[in-house]
C-alpha cells in the first residue's frame, strides 16, 4: 500500500511522458493528483504497520507533512491544466513528468525511516526541481536553476557527510552500525558524543541549505522569482516541508540526546537571523516574486524559532507549516496569474491589479494579509501560539524581537504588494491575452478557503494529529 | 587496511592536485573519473567478497569511470572548451592551498575519536583532504564545468568516509545514491549546455543578472 504512494505518481510520470499531444498531457497532472489524494486519505484512515525491515512507516510527523504535500500538489496540478492553456507553445512534456516524479520523491520523504532512503528522496527532489526551475528557457532561469542546482546539491552533499557522522558515532560507540531511525533515538543518548555534535552542525547546514534558512537562503529568491508560479508554490509550500522533515527527524534524535537544549539553542539563533534577513531584504523589494523568496525565508525563520523555543511551541510550529504551505499556494499562484496579465512582474509596471484581473488581485491581498499574520486567517493562529509561548516560557528577548520582526516584515511586505493591488492600471500598458478564469482562479481560492476555515476552526482529527506530532518531538500533548 | 589499499588512497590524494593544479578541463575530467575508479575498487579490497560487494564495486566503476566521465566531457565538445584561463583562485595558489588542507586534514584525523580499528587508516585524512580539495575547486573556478569537477571531488571525499561504514549502508542506499548522483551529472551537463548557448560562454561570473537592485 505504502510503496503504492510513491509508484502511483512515477507511473503517471511515464504516461505524461508518453502523451504525444501537448494539450491533453496537461490532463494527466489532476488525474494522478487527484488518485494520489484518495490513497493518502485511505492511508491516513488504515496505516499499515511498520515494513518489514523497518525502512518504511507513515508517523504523525510524516503525516503531517504528506497531507499538505499531497493537498498543494493536488491544487498546483488542476491550476497546471489552467495555467499551460495559457503557454500552448511552450512544450511541457518535461514539465508535466518531472512534476509527478517530484510528487514520488516527496511523497518518500515522508514515509521514510531509514535515514540513507530519506537523504536519496530529498536529494530526487532537488534533482526534479531544476527542469521545473527551466521551464521558462531564459538566459535568468538558467542562471536561477545552476545557483540552485549546485548551492542545493552541495548542500545536500554535506547533509551526507553529517548522516555519515551520525553513523559512525554509532560504531565508536560499540553499537551496530544503522541508520534507522527508531534505534538512533532510542540509543541517542549513548551515542558517541563528538561524532554525534558534528553530525548535528553538518546535518544542520545541509538541510538548513535546502530549507533556505539564513544565510544560506541564497538560492531561494533567483528560483523563486524565475520559476512559474505553480512551481514557485512547490519550491515554497512543498520541498521546504520535505527538508523541514528531514530537520525534524534531526531534531528527534537531538532532544533524545544529552544535547537537545545546545540544538534547540542554534535552532532559536538561526531562525531569528532568518526573520532579521527576511526584514531587511524585503523592504523596498521591486520585484514581487523574490519578495516572496524572502517571505518564505521569514517563515522557515517562525517554524526554526518554534522548534528552538520547544515544548509548547512546537504545536503551533508544526501548525505553521501547514499554514505556511497553503499560504504560500494562494500567493504564488496569484502572484502567477497577476505577472501573466502584466507580463512583468516589476512594480514599476504592474498596478492596480484589482482591476486589471479582480479575483486574483483580491486572492493576492488576502493571502498577503494571511501570510503576515493577520486575522482570522489560520497563520495568525500559529504565529499568535508562537509568541504567546515565547513569553510564557519567560524568553521575553525572543517575542520581543519575533513580533519586531513582524511589524517590519508587515510593512516592508505591503509597501510593495499594495501598490502592485490597489489604484490604476497604468495607461500604456501590454495587452496579454490572460484574464481570470474559473481554472486558475478556482484551486488558490480553494486554498484560500482552507486558511480561513481554519483559523476560524481547526478540525479534532488534525488537532489530535498535531498533538501527536509534536509530541514526537518532545512537546507534551 | 592493507598496503594495496593505502597505495590506492596516496594515488587519491595526488589526483587531488592534478586537479587543482591544472588548466586543461580534459585533464581534470580524467583525473576525478580515475579517482572514483580508484574509490570504487577500494571496497572490494578491504571487505570479503559478497554478490553485493561485486555489484556495487562494478556500478560504482561504470558510473564515475565512464558514464559520469562520458556526460561531461560530451558537454565539454558540446560547449567547444578546452582550458580554463584566469580562476577566481589562481592554479599556483590552489596547489599552495591544497597542501595546507591535506596538511591540516591528517593532523585534524589524528585527533579525531576513531574506533580503534580505524585509527592510524588513511581514510579519514584521505576524505577529509579530498572533501576539502574539492570544495577549493567548487568557490575556486570560473567555468561550470569546472565547479561540477569540484562537486565530484567533494563526493568523492564523502564516499571515501563511507568505507568506514560499510555496514550502514545497505546495497539499496549506495546504489540510490549513486543514481542521483548520476542523474545530477546529466542534470548539470544540460544546463551547462544551455548556459553555453545561451551566454555563448559557460563561465559562471557571466550569470550575474539576477541580483538585489
Amino acid at each position: 500500500m505504502m510503496w503504492a504512494l510513491v509508484l502511483l505518481p512515477l507511473a503517471g510520470a511515464l504516461i505524461a511522458w508518453l502523451i504525444p499531444d501537448n494539450r491533453k498531457r496537461a490532463l494527466v497532472l489532476p488525474v494522478f493528483a487527484l488518485a494520489q489524494l484518495f490513497l493518502v486519505g485511505a492511508l491516513l484512515v488504515d496505516t499499515p504497520p511498520v515494513s518489514p525491515a523497518g525502512w518504511i512507516l507513515l508517523d504523525p510527523l510524516g503525516k503531517l507533512a504528506l497531507i499538505s504535500n499531497s493537498v498543494l500538489f493536488a491544487v498546483c496540478a488542476f491550476y497546471a491544466v489552467g495555467y499551460l492553456a495559457y503557454r500552448r507553445r511552450r512544450p511541457n512534456r518535461v514539465l508535466c513528468a518531472a512534476l509527478l516524479v517530484c510528487l514520488s520523491a516527496m511523497t518518500l520523504v515522508t514515509i521514510s525511516q531509514h535515514l540513507g532512503l530519506l537523504w536519496i528522496a530529498l536529494e530526487a527532489t532537488t534533482l526534479t526541481m531544476a527542469p521545473l526551475i527551466y521551464f521558462n528557457h531564459n538566459a535568468r532561469s538558467i542562471e536561477a536553476t545552476w545557483k540552485y542546482l549546485l548551492i542545493c546539491s552541495v548542500g545536500i552533499a554535506i547533509a551526507l557527510l553529517g548522516l555519515f557522522f551520525l553513523a559512525y558515532s554509532t560504531i565508536v560507540a560499540k553499537q551496530d552500525v544503522t541508520l534507522l531511525l527508531p534505534s538512533l533515538i532510542s540509543d541517542a543518548a549513548a551515542l558517541h558524543p563528538g561524532w554525534r555534535h558534528a553530525a548535528f552542525i553538518f546535518l544542520l547546514v545541509g538541510f538548513g541549505s535546502k530549507m533556505g534558512l539564513a544565510p544560506l537562503h541564497t538560492w531561494k529568491p533567483d528560483a523563486y522569482g524565475e520559476a512559474p508560479g505553480l512551481v514557485g508554490a512547490l519550491l515554497a509550500g512543498g520541498l521546504v516541508n520535505c527538508a523541514l522533515l528531514a530537520l525534524l527527524r534531526v531534531y528527534q534524535i537531538a532532544v533524545a540526546s544529552t544535547e537537545g537544549a545546545m540544538f534547540q539553542g542554534v535552532l532559536l539563533v538561526m531562525g531569528l537571523i532568518s526573520m532579521a534577513f527576511a526584514a531587511v531584504f524585503m523592504a523596498r523589494q521591486s520585484d514581487f516574486k523574490r519578495m516572496l523568496a524572502y517571505s518564505s525565508v521569514e517563515h522557515i525563520g517562525i517554524i526554526t524559532v518554534a522548534l528552538g523555543l520547544g515544548k509548547g511551541a512546537l504545536f503551533a510550529g508544526l501548525l505553521h507549516m501547514i499554514n505556511n504551505s497553503m499560504t504560500k499556494g494562494v500567493l504564488f499562484l496569484s502572484c502567477g496569474n497577476i505577472h501573466r496579465a502584466y507580463n512583468s512582474k516589476s512594480t514599476t509596471t504592474v498596478r492596480g491589479a484589482l482591476r486589471r484581473t479582480p479575483w486574483s488581485g483580491a486572492l493576492f491581498l488576502a493571502a498577503f494579509l494571511a501570510i503576515t499574520g493577520s486575522p482570522p486567517f489560520s497563520p495568525f493562529v500559529s504565529e499568535f501560539l508562537i509568541v504567546s509561548s515565547a513569553f510564557v516560557q519567560g524568553n521575553f528577548w525572543t517575542g520581543g524581537l519575533f513580533l519586531v520582526f513582524l511589524a517590519l516584515i508587515f510593512i516592508g511586505m505591503a509597501s510593495t504588494v499594495l501598490p502592485v493591488v490597489l489604484g490604476e492600471v497604468p495607461a500604456d500598458i501590454e495587452r496579454t491575452r490572460y484574464r481570470d478564469t474559473l481554472p486558475t482562479v478556482l484551486p488558490p481560492l480553494l486554498l484560500m478557503g482552507i486558511i480561513l476555515t481554519m483559523g476560524l476552526w481547526l478540525p479534532a482529527p488534525l488537532q489530535q494529529l498535531l498533538h501527536e506530532a509534536a509530541g514526537q518531538l518532545g512537546g507534551g500533548a | 587496511m592493507n598496503s594495496l589499499a593505502d597505495q590506492f588512497l596516496v594515488l587519491c590524494l595526488l589526483l587531488n592536485f592534478a586537479v587543482l593544479g591544472t588548466s586543461r578541463l580534459n585533464f581534470s575530467v580524467r583525473s576525478v573519473a580515475l579517482q572514483g575508479v580508484l574509490l570504487g575498487i577500494l571496497p572490494a579490497l578491504v571487505h570479503p567478497f559478497s554478490w553485493h560487494l561485486a555489484f556495487i564495486v562494478v556500478s560504482i566503476v561504470l558510473v564515475k569511470g565512464a558514464l559520469i566521465p562520458f556526460l561531461i566531457i560530451r558537454a565539454i565538445k558540446r560547449a567547444e572548451i578546452e582550458r580554463e584561463f584566469q580562476p577566481f583562485i589562481g592554479y599556483i595558489p590552489s596547489l599552495v592551498l591544497g597542501a595546507l588542507f591535506t596538511t591540516l586534514a591528517f593532523i585534524f584525523a589524528a585527533k579525531l575519536p576513531l574506533a580503534p580499528e580505524h585509527a592510524g587508516l588513511l581514510v579519514v585524512p584521505a576524505s577529509l583532504a579530498t572533501l576539502m580539495c574539492g570544495f577549493l575547486v567548487l568557490m575556486g573556478r570560473r567555468k561550470a564545468i569546472s565547479q561540477v569537477l569540484g562537486y565530484l571531488l567533494m563526493e568523492n571525499g564523502i564516499f571515501l568516509f563511507g568505507l568506514l561504514l560499510a555496514d550502514a549502508m545497505p546495497v539499496m542506499v549506495e546504489a540510490g545514491a549513486l543514481l542521483d548522483l548520476l542523474v545530477g551529472i546529466f542534470v548539470m551537463g544540460i544546463v551547462i549546455n544551455h548556459i553555453s548557448r545561451e551566454f555563448s560562454s559557460i563561465d559562471t561570473s557571466r550569470l550575474s543578472a539576477l541580483r538585489e537592485e
